[in-house]
């Protein structure tokens, strides 16, 4: 019953956490910030949501297979975040700044 | 420090991983979800990523635009020599009961080769598409490697 409790627990706040991404990566004014929402929530999403199945399946080898998949995205989602935030800073991508004393946006030149 | 040293450190990491799950969709495909096209296709990303990460010139020093040709009609070769070896062994073209003793071995090794024909020629079919499309074009110049030889 606890472990059922905890996996739920886990499996909502990992949903509500894609949605939370997918709202920043809607919300958010350029390329850089949309990453960092994106990039941010997902790892911890992909894991919640992979640990509450692994609390639903018990330690079998479906279970195992979860961990191979978490092992998997733990490796690969924040390298493939960096490697985009690189390439965009390699290509001359300018992040969007706002001026600190009105908060209007700095000129792009 | 290089800028894409995290990208090659791990995608060193992954890349035998991606022919080893490869090999597991390609020989778990009778059991399984898997078989050789989606097999074949793995293991050509696995390589692709190897040429994007390391470039289409040192992923050519791994598996030559010859080998890949060869490979390409290797597979096809092995899918049509299944079917023609059942024949010669008095079956219909592709009947894979004939080819071993029982039904069901027969029905066994059938799908295990052919499957491996398939793989064979969607792994090299899928590369020598991918080099075709690279090729095209002035390739992308690394900034920090045009600054170092300055």
């Amino acid at each position: 019953m606890i472990v059922e409790i905890l996996s739920w627990i886990c499996l909502v706040l990992g949903g509500l956490l894609g949605i939370v991404g997918g709202i920043g990566m809607h919300r958010f004014p350029d390329f850089y910030t949309r990453l960092h929402a994106a990039s941010t929530t997902d790892t911890l999403c992909a894991a919640l949501l992979l640990l509450g199945l692994g609390l639903q399946a018990g330690i079998t080898l479906a279970s195992f297979k979860l961990f191979l998949i978490f092992a998997f995205i733990f490796m690969t989602s924040p390298a493939a975040s960096h490697s985009l935030a690189n390439a965009a800073m390699i290509g001359g991508l300018k992040p969007f700044l706002l001026n600190p004393l009105d908060s209007k946006p700095l000129d792009k030149s | 420090m290089k800028h894409n040293l995290i990208l090659k450190v791990v995608s060193k990491f992954l890349i035998p991983l991606i022919f080893l799950f490869a090999l597991y969709v390609q020989f778990h495909g009778d059991f399984g979800p898997g078989g050789g096209f989606q097999a074949g296709v793995i293991f050509s990303a696995g390589i692709i990523l190897y040429a994007l990460v390391f470039g289409v010139d040192s992923a050519k020093k791994v598996i030559p635009l010859h080998i890949l040709r060869v490979l390409a009609s290797l597979g096809v070769l092995i899918y049509a020599g299944t079917g023609v070896a059942s024949l010669l062994l008095g079956g219909n073209y592709l009947e894979y009961g004939v080819l071993a003793s029982t039904q069901l071995a027969g029905q066994h090794i059938g799908i295990i080769v052919i499957e491996l024909g398939v793989g064979i020629t969607v792994m090299a079919v899928m590369l020598i598409m991918f080099f075709a499309f690279a090729e095209r074009g002035r390739p992308i110049e690394d900034v920090e490697d045009k600054e170092g030889s300055q």
